[in-house]
């Protein structure tokens, strides 16, 4: 596949979402709502499970299956409670010491009057800065379209994630043909040249591993659980204050 | 003030937030109306009167006809705010590549930096402002509308770390139409880079100012931008996330007047304060002093 067949496949209809993820990864999975300010965004899908008996919050960003469901999700574009649920409920899991897990699927953060309204900048800088310095695990898997700020709200974790035909781009192709070359029919020629693909990111550092599919069966679903508890297991083994510094030489390589 | 303000102003993009393909104009291109004598007299390019260069240079770039704030330059907004002969530029033989092979950004690199003398987009360093000794940052406009790629994530980011390793506070001029599409992810990995930066230095109980300029948009604005103690936003600047454009798109209506204008901005409770051009310098010299342990006494 193309970069661009990619961009498509990570935007295809039928692939599974955030709730399918967790549905077959985390067990006894309650969902918290709300970021206690505003609202309660359902954008993002917030709760606490665990995998394998391991308790673990989870927060994923769900942009709905069918389209009453995908309106209430509002496409997975989340709003500034969203992110500030997310904080919460990472913060939460910091205290508690528990590991975060996230998974990102959007084409962006929400680009809306009430966004900006709200701080949308405020809302995903603050969330950026206070998940790089979490001083518990972190792990975040890329399962469609990591949609710039919006995704990299998310997305500063310990350790990247990503499905082998999802995407993680600072701007969509179509935005970047139309912005840089006033021409929004070399949207395909935009896929190549961001380096957009799971293996471009594995290549540029910006994922540490790339996710093989197989049409999503119940046996990726059980690989990747598997995986995720190992991750967690050997995490949890490091101090809390090493584990942030870590984090912040896996940034700051960029 | 001895500083000559006239060098550094220039016309106002037209096309504010993609003003990086084309915003680009040299001083000479702003004297093209032959009627004008060269550097006496100018045209305010908000409200079209002539105005003296030496009123413009002697009001901050502001236009004394009509209060349109002109764009100041990196090294103009440091020289405005800094006192006098102590700033040290830091960083400044930091200059990025072509991170992706992105066709066409070599060029665009090479001539942006004949055009501009600079080597990036941010200008670093370290200087006195009303006394007290700060570490600062200064974005400019003139390179891809303070666009933010590798390098001047990290100039800001080696900003915050040589701040928090001499215990400074740092007073960042932010303007920024966001991201550098050109480094792909490796431009989104700055607003991490410089976020992480940006935390060490509070952790160390260290003070950051930032001075919201005229724009500040996308992902500078959803990193440091908005991750200081103290947030100033210069009077009239364009503030938000996404630009109102792409909003206008996305929602098909219009944007009501004033929207993600710093007074917006700050009536929705996320700026601490407006300022004045005028009232910047003075304003950030006494929040500084009011930081220092020994201070007003
Ligand atoms: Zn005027």
């Amino acid at each position: 596949m193309n970069a661009y067949e990619i961009v498509l496949k990570s935007r295809e209809k039928g692939r599974p979402t955030a709730l399918k993820y967790i549905g077959s990864i985390v067990e006894n999975f309650i969902e918290l709502h709300g970021d206690r300010r505003f609202a309660d965004d359902k954008a993002i899908v917030a709760g606490i499970g665990t995998i394998s008996g391991m308790p673990v919050t989870v927060i994923g960003i769900e942009k709905g299956s069918d389209t009453h469901d995908k309106i209430a999700h509002n496409f997975g574009c989340a709003h500034p409670e969203g992110y500030r649920k997310a904080v919460r409920l990472m913060k939460e899991a910091e205290k508690f010491h528990r590991p975060v897990l996230c998974f990102v699927d959007t084409s962006g953060a929400y680009c809306g009057i009430g966004a900006e309204e709200r701080g949308q900048s405020e809302a995903i800088a603050m969330s950026i800065l206070d998940m790089i310095r979490l001083k518990t695990p972190t792990l975040t898997v890329i399962i469609g379209e990591g949609g710039s700020g919006g995704a990299l709200g998310l997305s500063a974790a310990d350790e990247v994630w990503i499905t082998e035909t999802s995407t993680y781009s600072v701007i969509s192709p179509e935005g970047c043909a139309s912005i840089l070359w006033k021409d929004s029919s070399k949207v395909a020629e935009a896929s190549e040249c961001l380096k957009l693909t799971a293996n471009d990111l594995l290549s540029l550092g910006a994922a540490e591993r790339v996710l093989a599919e197989d049409g999503f069966s119940d046996s990726f679903f059980a690989g990747l659980k598997g995986e995720i508890y190992e991750f967690f297991k050997e995490k949890m083994k490091i101090p809390p204050e090493q584990l942030a510094e870590e984090r912040y030489r896996r940034f700051r390589k960029f | 003030m001895k500083f000559d303000f006239r060098k550094f102003f220039f016309k106002k993009p037209k096309n504010e937030l993609e003003g990086s393909e084309n915003g680009v104009r040299t001083p000479e291109s702003q004297f093209q109306d032959a009627s004008i004598p060269e550097k006496l007299a100018e045209k305010c390019e908000k409200c079209g009167q002539i105005v003296l260069s030496d009123e413009f240079a002697a009001n901050f770039g502001v236009c004394p006809k009509c209060g349109h704030y002109r764009k100041l330059d990196a090294r103009a907004r440091i020289s405005m705010c800094a006192d006098a002969d102590t700033f040290e530029e830091l960083f400044a033989e930091e200059e990025g590549g072509n991170p992706l092979n992105f066709p066409g950004y070599d060029e665009k690199l090479q001539s942006l930096r004949e055009k501009t003398g600079e080597k990036e987009g941010v200008v670093c360093g370290i200087a006195k402002i009303g006394g007290v000794r700060c570490a600062l940052f200064s974005m400019d406009y003139r390179f891809m509308m303070g666009s933010m790629g590798h390098t001047v994530g990290e100039k800001i980011a080696k900003t915050f770390e040589y701040a928090t390793e001499h215990a400074l506070p740092v007073v960042g001029f932010v303007l920024s139409g966001g991201a550098r599409m050109h480094e792909g992810i490796i431009s989104l990995m700055q607003m991490a880079k410089t976020s992480a930066a940006v935390a060490k230095h509070g952790e160390a109980g260290l003070l950051y100012i930032s001075v919201l300029t005229d724009p500040t948009t996308g992902g500078v604005s959803a990193s440091f931008a908005f991750e200081a103690d103290i947030i100033m936003a210069e009077k009239g600047a364009l503030i938000g996330f996404a630009g109102p454009r792409v909003i206008e798109q996305t929602i098909r209506q219009t944007l009501p007047e004033g929207f993600q204008r710093a007074e917006f901005i700050q009536e929705k409770g996320f700026a601490d304060l407006i300022v004045e051009r005028k009232e910047m310098k003075d304003k950030l010299a006494l929040l500084l002093k009011m930081h220092c342990a020994e201070v007003l006494a």
